[in-house]
């Protein structure tokens, strides 16, 4: 099979909170329950701790789909952490949708840790939702070389920034 | 804190059509503050331009920094270092800001991403109003605290008006009359017989109608050089 047949296998990034969604994927991994293999699991203390900027820099560098998994409403550990995550990802979906991106590549979902069959089943839904969606058009950018020649030549960072930053620091971003 | 907005994307975009290689600068202060053009919202718009030039076919970088007061000459002085490397700036700033970069660099292309809107507070999280006008002349101390200038779509001195509708005003039923809340401050101070007293007609002459202001402290000024 050539790499034009490979079928297209979205990589997508889950944003799990480690009270509910983490416990959830693990609990159905040790049911055997399969879910897509391209699903990249970040553990947070809580949904509330995701920020519009990291949504939005996550599919700048080029991620098909984000997923970002809380605790059910009412049951979040810190209160309401969970529901911040909601309005952030409502807001970030707004801003994809003036890129040009569909606001269907991020979606949030609440679960509580022993809901492992939900979370393969919706760990499904989201990537049949973006094959449906095919590639983000922007995670080619490195694989075509069209990273700005303005940006850092040790790195290849785009944005390097200006003030105190761990690009500075040299530890990356 | 001056409360400002960032202008739709679409409308910077089209700004910034034809540049390749853009500064975005953040303030620390009253942006910062109301979320508009603190570090994290630069970030994100910066990153935004960034993903919607790509898909536009024409890719720009957008680097990224916040200075501490964008209105004052000496903190935007270190951003001269570098700034050859750019076709532009985009400040993030209040439209002082924005003018200050102008002045300061006058060859290079400053352009706004905000929209300053008032002087105001935030009266819960996420919600802004407007407080201040800047009219030059303040009347609060007649007022019971609460502006008229600002509050009040006719600017009354001597309200409320007819239009005052069940503590509400006509032009916004979700806006509180002023003047309704004068009265009921100033009768809460047990100082309502104040507002018997007719207000002249306002000197306006020290707000927006005698054109733009100037402050001058000489005790503040620096000597002459010749003098030093």
């Amino acid at each position: 099979m050539t790499a034009a047949e490979t079928p297209f296998e979205p990589k997508i990034v889950a944003f799990c909170c480690r009270h509910c969604a983490y416990a959830a994927a693990d609990l159905a991994g040790t049911s055997r329950l399969a879910y897509p293999p391209s699903l990249n699991i970040v553990e947070l203390p809580c949904t509330g701790r995701v920020d519009v900027l990291e949504l939005l820099r996550t599919f700048e560098d080029g991620v098909d789909g984000l997923l970002v998994a809380g605790c059910l409403p009412g049951r979040c550990h810190y209160l309401a952490g969970n529901l911040h995550a909601r309005q952030r990802v409502d807001y970030a979906q707004r801003w994809l949708e003036d890129i040009g991106l569909e606001g269907e590549r991020l979606r949030m979902i609440n679960l509580s840790a022993a809901m492992g069959a939900q979370f393969a089943e919706l760990a499904t839904e989201m990537a049949e939702t973006i094959k449906s969606l095919g590639p983000s058009p922007l995670g080619t950018r490195r694989a075509a070389g069209e990273i700005p020649t303005t940006g850092c030549a040790a790195c290849g960072d785009p944005a390097p920034l200006l003030a105190e930053s761990a690009h500075d620091r040299g530890d990356g971003r | 804190m001056i409360v400002a907005k960032q202008k739709p994307l679409s409308e910077l975009t089209a700004m910034l059509d034809g540049y390749r290689n853009v500064l975005a600068v953040g303030c620390g202060t009253c942006v910062t503050v109301c979320f508009a053009g603190g570090v994290k919202e630069v970030g994100i718009l910066a990153s935004a331009l960034r993903m919607a030039r790509r898909l536009d076919g024409q890719p720009m970088s957008v680097a990224e920094t916040t200075v501490q007061r964008q209105c004052e000459a000496e903190y935007i002085a270190p951003l001269a270092e570098g700034l050859d490397e750019f076709d532009a700036i985009l400040s993030l700033g209040c439209g002082v800001g924005v003018q200050t970069l102008a002045e300061r660099f006058p060859d290079k292309r400053v352009l706004p991403a905000l929209d300053t809107t008032f002087m105001g507070l935030p009266t819960e999280q996420g919600v802004w109003e407007e407080r201040c006008q800047g009219c030059g002349h303040c009347v609060l101390d007649i007022t019971g605290g609460i502006c008229p200038v600002s509050r009040c779509a006719k600017q009354l001195m001597n309200g409320p008006c007819g239009g005052s509708q069940g503590g509400m005003c006509e032009v916004d039923s979700d806006t509180p009359c002023a003047w309704q809340l004068i009265w009921e401050r100033l009768d809460r101070q047990g100082l309502a017989d104040r507002l018997l007293e007719i207000q002249p007609p306002r000197d306006w002459s020290t707000s927006r109608d005698g054109g733009p202001r100037r402050i001058v402290r000489d005790d503040l000024r620096l000597p002459p050089p010749e003098d030093v």
